[in-house]
């Protein structure tokens, strides 16, 4: 078992014959993903990467059963990827491009909500079950079939938790990159759900970072729903406050947002926090009692 | 990206909304001629910086002269205004706006922002307008009222009526606060806004609304598709490295340590900067060099780094995802060399290759300090910039 994604899922690529797009789905099939097709406008009939090409995504769902995509097309043009994506009935829509409009972002959630379509990123490294199925730009050799879910909102501190819980023999049951911008797809809150009924997930790492307040709403809906362990870092304790301008925003987070509170937060709902990133392996150890095959000071 | 106040009523005007009349001046005399131009007795003048708390830092002054009105200007054009919403050396003055007075009966405060909790536009008023607002916000948040809008329906005039009865509007001034409230968010969607304030928005004495501040904050993101607001952005509001950095896309901030940062990822950069200062050493930046770290860009990032003259070693934390660490380490000792580097560089490679880049780095013959972890990597480099403050 595994959240969102398993060696059956069917997956399609938006922008396949871009360069992005080319060289993580070639790196997604030699991973082992299903992938099944591509859609590029215009291009449709042709082959690419040993994948047919269709110009919608309605054709590429009707043709290959594709229940998942990944977009990889430039920011300007992914909202209207997104609801394509959602108006064909794709139910999971992994979008990896980074500098998309949070209008647009706006827009592609609520719409995506309305249809009953589950977005994951924008600006994300995507998601893997590893082993099984890899969608998105992480490095898949960091990762090991194992028992740990991990939730983050950034790309590279994603991968020190994996290495980490590699290196300690735990393995991931899947990683969820859900992206660093002001309106993700999907928040913490529905990660956690997943992984918390999900069988295979024994134990839940948490990757905040300062700003917004994704990390306090996870705090209380885990002190309330979530019954496996979960560790947690916040990265940003040393960042500089913003020069700001105006009022409205410091007004609409009511005085969240700081590592301290998020962190206060998670440990008054019970969650396990550490301060420095490269205790994250360690910490789990000692929460769940599991015993690590790390030999050595790392 | 932020707007001055003066581009930001420009455009205000352009969508209809109760504005004053008003000139921008760059010298004395241009204060002195504007004031002629507007005629009338009384004058506010306000200079043009990219930072909020201007009026309690001296940087808004009502002028009853043409040598009142020089006089100001001659008081900060080509000065720095610091205010608690600036760093200490503050922001430049290089303009100052110079408009017609109203007089004001009551002041209330009307802004609108994305909320990240509620995935919406939210708009917000309040009958406590003026610069204290996030007290207000702080001590009585019920006094701050909210409309939110449903991207898939847009801002509607009954939410605009329902904030104006909220507010103990009456007769004229509900059908002027709806206009407002619709103008304001058409220009929110139109220009794609990520703040938008007007503090104060004033009931003058005829009892009409009257918008005597605007500020604007633009999404970055959305640039591609506002050239006009590309043309409005103001570089002399930006700190000098910054802008240098980003011209090679790179993110970074300057902080007061001595030990460098430089590291890809955003998530990771505040990560590596947090450990350092774990143990006991102090960051003098954020730097992100991206996902595409590039040996000339790897070479940039050495540069602005070490502009600092605070900087006594730099770290280098580089996780190779897709990006091969062996391309990153020839980076490296190409920018090392070429920079003529002299202070301690200690460098944690991990992911893609980063054995060979590890291999590359000991054979280079410099005086790279190579680290086997995240936390050898904290320890070496605090070691390396002096010890533990």
């Amino acid at each position: 078992m595994s959240i969102l994604i398993n060696a059956d899922t069917r997956v399609i690529c938006q922008g396949v014959t871009g360069s992005q797009g080319s060289f993580h789905t070639g790196q997604a099939i030699a991973y082992g993903t299903r992938v099944v097709g591509g859609v590029t406008p215009g291009k449709g009939g042709q082959t690419h990467l040993g994948l047919p090409v269709f110009d919608t995504v309605r054709e590429a769902v009707t043709r290959t059963g594709a229940e998942v995509t990944s977009i990889y097309v430039p920011a300007p043009f992914c909202l209207d990827s997104i609801l394509e994506a959602a108006d064909a009935g794709i139910k999971l829509i992994v979008c990896i491009t980074e500098g998309i409009p949070t209008l647009d972002m706006l827009l592609a959630k609520a719409r995506c909500d309305q249809i009953g379509a589950r977005l994951i990123g924008p600006n994300c490294p995507g998601v893997i079950t590893p082993g099984e199925s890899k969608i998105g730009i992480m490095p898949g050799d960091i990762h090991l079939p194992g028992k740990v879910g991990i939730i983050s909102r950034s790309g590279t501190l994603t991968y020190e938790a994996v290495q980490q819980t590699t290196d300690h023999g735990f393995g991931q049951s899947s990683c969820v990159g859900i992206g660093g911008d002001p309106i993700p797809g999907s928040s913490f809150i529905d990660i956690l759900a997943l992984f918390e009924q999900d069988p295979a997930t024994e134990a839940i790492v948490m990757i905040g970072e300062i700003g917004g307040s994704a990390e306090e709403e996870a705090a209380a809906f885990i002190a309330d729903r979530v019954s496996k362990p979960v560790v947690a870092y916040i990265a940003g304790v040393t960042a500089p406050p913003g020069k700001r301008m105006g009022h409205a925003g410091a007004i609409i987070s009511g005085g969240k947002g700081t590592a301290a509170e998020k962190f206060a937060a998670l440990e008054a709902a019970g969650v396990n926090t550490v301060r420095s990133l490269a205790d994250i392996g360690a910490e789990l150890s000692r929460a769940t009692g599991w015993k690590s095959t790390l030999t050595g000071d790392k | 990206m932020n707007l001055h106040e003066y581009q930001a009523k420009q455009l205000f005007a352009e969508y209809g909304l109760p504005v004053s009349r008003s000139v921008t001046a760059e010298s004395a005399e241009d204060a002195a001629a504007a004031v002629d131009r507007l005629g009338g007795e009384r004058w506010v003048a306000k200079v043009q910086v990219h930072a909020g708390g201007r009026g309690k830092a001296g940087g808004v002054k009502m002028v009853q002269s043409k040598a009142e009105a020089k006089a100001f200007a001659d008081r900060w054009l080509g000065q720095n205004l610091v205010t608690f919403q600036t760093d200490a050396g503050g922001q430049p003055v290089r303009k100052i706006l110079i408009e017609e007075c109203v007089d004001i009966e009551s002041e209330l405060y009307l802004g609108a922002v994305i909320d990240r909790a509620s995935r919406r536009i939210v708009f917000m008023a309040s009958r406590a307008g003026g610069v204290d607002i996030e007290k207000v916000a702080r001590e009585t948040p019920n006094e701050i009222l909210r409309v939110t809008i449903d991207p898939l329906t847009g801002a509607r005039a009954f939410q605009g009526r329902d904030l104006a009865f909220r507010l103990g509007l009456e007769g004229d001034q509900v059908k002027q606060f709806s206009k407002i409230f619709l103008a304001l968010a058409r220009l929110f969607q139109d220009l794609d806004l990520s703040l938008l304030e007007i503090n104060p928005l004033v009931i003058t004495n005829e009892g009409d609304l009257h918008c005597l501040d605007a500020k604007i904050n633009i999404d970055g993101n959305a640039l591609f598709r506002q050239p006009r607001l590309r043309e409005m952005h103001d570089p002399s509001q930006d700190d000098e490295r910054e802008a240098q950095a980003a011209r090679w896309q790179l993110s970074y901030v300057a902080l007061d340590g001595n030990i460098g940062c430089m590291v890809n990822g955003a998530g990771l950069a505040m990560g590596t900067m947090d450990i350092v200062q774990l143990h006991g050493g102090s960051p003098a930046n954020f730097l992100d060099v991206g996902g595409s770290a590039t040996a000339e860009r790897v070479s940039e990032a050495f540069k602005i780094i070490l502009s600092d003259d605070n900087v006594s070693a730099v770290l280098v934390n580089i996780f190779g995802g897709i990006v091969r660490c062996d391309l990153i380490a020839d980076g490296i000792i190409e920018a090392v060399r070429e920079v003529g580097v002299t202070q301690p560089v200690v460098v944690r490679l991990e992911g893609n290759s980063a054995a060979i880049g590890r291999q590359a780095l000991a054979a280079s013959g410099l005086s790279i300090i190579a680290a086997s972890s995240l936390q050898d990597a904290a320890r070496k480099v605090v070691q390396a910039a002096g010890g533990a403050s």
